[in-house]
């Protein structure tokens, strides 16, 4: 999703998340996967961590995946924590993570039960063209999972290039979309409405 | 809304309900864990709310300096006047503190039921009353020189029930003040009417605990009890809205 | 109309309270404020449980209707508890010579009139319209379930602790022509509470399109 600042890109994603209710309107999510879906939840990335400082990267992990009924919590906290280069740090408290790791720990605290959609809103805010660059590498990792990542991004970068579709937001409508025959260059500069 | 996974056979009510429940309980225990973790680590509500109290109760001494009768009419007051005040300081972060990584929008992601959130803060908000007024009721007891030992395990009944009500009603009005402006003055402003009744009845009953010979009001520590089922029961039938953005 | 209706009865009340009840065998003149008084306080209970049902009304169906009639409920419900608070003195002090004794009903109404004034405070405090409608409208049922907690709680502490009692009870045989009058005197200033509640409503729902109005130019 593309679309200027106060076109309703975060608020959808709120509400596809189940944070922000609807004041009228429904959204579902047709055709997930049965074997990837977990139980309907989808995973969400803010520009927040969502996670604990005063907990460790390992305690947050396992304390999400308990709440969620993923089994045996603390291996799947310890194989997100390898799979998103933060192992070595697994013990440190989150107040002491760097930008790039914050993101890490969001990301991994977002797969956690395995969703079926990762909604993620503005990826690339704030990060370094590694972090950038590590970022694509995995969303297209998460991707080839199973997972569909549904993004509002500011612009054009390596991760909106990875886009398979991609609509642009105005004023809380949808005003241009590639399925509809736009192209992302224009999407991504808001010229397609 | 999102839709329940499609392929997968839906629950029995039975079923449904059963999992629920653990979810409840299970999610409960899990974020009690957690809230005890936190506190254990950094020990800052308990020092502060203890030390709030020590000071509170200095004061009314040099305010008022009892004589040993005055101290078995006033004592028990001022001690739960001092636990309210105590719980209005302490109560401010419960909700305040999940704001600043917004984790409170992962939680309700997280849990199946948002009544969990609130379960096991106010257990935990309990507990941490509850240790601060053991701790406090032998200097309670040596500085107005009153006894407490005679009828000690009544003394944490009642103890307990009105902390009970305390932490229901101050952490629900936590969620509330913790959206609004000015709130280190809104949650007191909110909690203290409204827990009226926790004061007047735990204070009459802790008075009778103290008389020459003691008498323990029975409908007083009935009452307290409704009280809390009261408000319980609202926070399970409305919790949700409280958290809702 | 009501407005005029309400006028109309309001006066007739006062004028029955003067002329038509018979004068008190122990208090004197004093004692005709007990018709405005207990006037007052019910349609002030009322008025709280019409801001409840309002409440509840909010959460379940969201609508700012529900939240403009709970609003102006619990304004006009603290204006007559204000009087109910203010004319107990006026009656007790001649009487008994006290201003106040922490007498069980009283102290009661104070509470909840601390309570409906928390509840106005925390209105001022939010400023979003939806946040402010819903969590006004949760302390308003928190606040509403705990009234009758109040008053038994009071009322059970006065046993324990005996003190005069300023009210001496409507209930307690009342000669006819009171009651009659004790009735009509309620009945007026109900009345007068709904006539209130209406133009209330009707301000806050201008002010709430104007607010709206505001947002938009504001956002243009």
């Amino acid at each position: 999703m593309a679309g200027r600042n106060g076109s309703g890109k975060t608020t959808l994603l709120r509400i596809a998340a189940r944070i922000v209710r609807p004041t009228a309107g429904k959204l579902s999510f047709p055709g997930a996967s049965s074997e990837v879906m977990g139980d309907g939840r989808p995973g969400y990335v803010a520009h927040t961590t969502m996670v604990y400082d005063e907990l460790s990267a390992e305690e947050n992990l396992i304390l999400f995946a308990k709440l969620q009924g993923v089994p045996s919590a603390a291996a799947r906290a310890e194989e997100l924590l390898k799979e998103v280069g933060l192992y070595e740090r697994r013990a440190s408290l989150v107040r002491t993570f760097s930008r790039g790791m914050r993101q890490r720990i969001a990301i991994a605290r977002a797969l956690v039960h395995r969703p079926a959609v990762l909604l993620f809103d503005e990826p690339a805010t704030g990060l370094d063209p590694l972090g950038i660059a590590w970022l694509a590498k995995t969303l297209g990792e998460v991707h080839r999972a199973g997972c569909t990542v549904v993004m509002s991004v500011h612009g054009e970068s390596e991760i909106s290039a990875l886009a398979t579709r991609a609509v642009q937001l105005d004023a809380g409508s949808v005003v241009a979309d590639t399925q509809a025959g736009a192209s992302l260059h224009s999407i991504l500069t808001f010229g397609g409405g | 809304m999102v839709r329940p996974n499609v392929g997968v056979k839906a629950p029995t009510p039975k079923q449904h309900c059963e999992e629920l429940r653990m979810g409840l309980m299970g999610n409960t225990a899990t974020l009690l864990g957690k809230e005890l973790r936190t506190e254990f680590r950094s020990r800052e509500l308990l020092t502060t709310t203890v030390v709030f109290i020590l000071v509170v109760l200095i004061l009314f001494s040099f305010a008022i300096n009892p004589t040993t009768e005055e101290s078995r009419e006033f004592g028990p007051g001022l001690l739960w006047l001092a636990i309210l005040f105590a719980a209005s300081l302490m109560l401010q972060p419960c909700f305040l503190r999940e704001q600043s990584n917004d984790t409170l929008s992962s939680l309700r992601l997280a849990v199946s039921d948002p009544f969990a959130i609130f379960l096991a803060k106010l257990i935990a908000n309990t507990l941490f009353l509850m240790v601060t007024e053991v701790l406090m009721l032998p200097l309670f007891a040596a500085f107005y020189n009153v006894p407490v030992l005679p009828e000690l395990h009544y003394w944490v009944l009642v103890l307990f029930l009105g902390s009970l009500g305390v932490s229901v009603v101050g952490t629900a009005l936590s969620a509330v003040s913790a959206q609004a402006r000015m709130r280190e003055l809104l949650l007191p402003l909110l909690m203290l009417p409204l827990l009226t009744p926790v004061l007047v009845v735990s204070t009459t009953v802790s008075v009778s605990l103290m008389d020459r010979e003691p008498v323990v009001l029975w409908k007083g520590i009935g009452f307290l009890a409704v009280f809390d089922l009261v408000f319980l029961t609202a926070l399970w039938l409305f919790g949700e809205y409280l958290l809702e953005e | 109309m009501l407005g005029a209706t309400a006028m109309l009865l309001v006066i007739a009340a006062a004028y029955a309270s003067f002329f038509v009840a018979p004068t008190e065998r122990t208090m004197g003149l004093i004692q005709r404020i007990f018709y405005f008084h207990v006037g007052c306080a019910w349609a002030g209970m009322d008025a709280f449980v019409v801001c409840f049902v309002c409440n509840l009304l909010y959460v379940w169906k969201r609508g700012a209707k529900y939240d403009w009639l709970a609003v102006s409920a619990v304004e006009v419900g603290l204006v007559l508890t204000t009087v109910v608070l203010i004319s107990g003195p006026i009656w007790a002090h001649p009487v008994w010579g006290i201003w106040w004794t922490w007498d069980a009903r009283l102290t009661s109404t104070f509470v909840l009139w601390l309570l409906y004034v928390s509840y106005l405070l925390l209105r001022t405090l939010i400023d979003e319209p939806d946040r402010r409608a819903l969590l006004s409208a949760l302390f308003g049922i928190f606040a509403f379930l705990d009234v009758p907690l109040v008053f038994g709680a009071i009322r059970w502490w006065r046993t324990q602790h005996p003190s005069p009692v300023i009210l001496g009870g409507p209930g307690s045989g009342l000669d006819p022509t009171m009651e009659k009058v004790l009735f009509f005197s309620v009945f007026a200033m109900h009345v007068l509470a709904a006539f209130l509640i209406v133009e209330r409503y009707l301000l806050e729902k201008m002010k709430s399109e104007v607010d709206v109005l505001q947002r938009e130019a504001e956002a243009l």
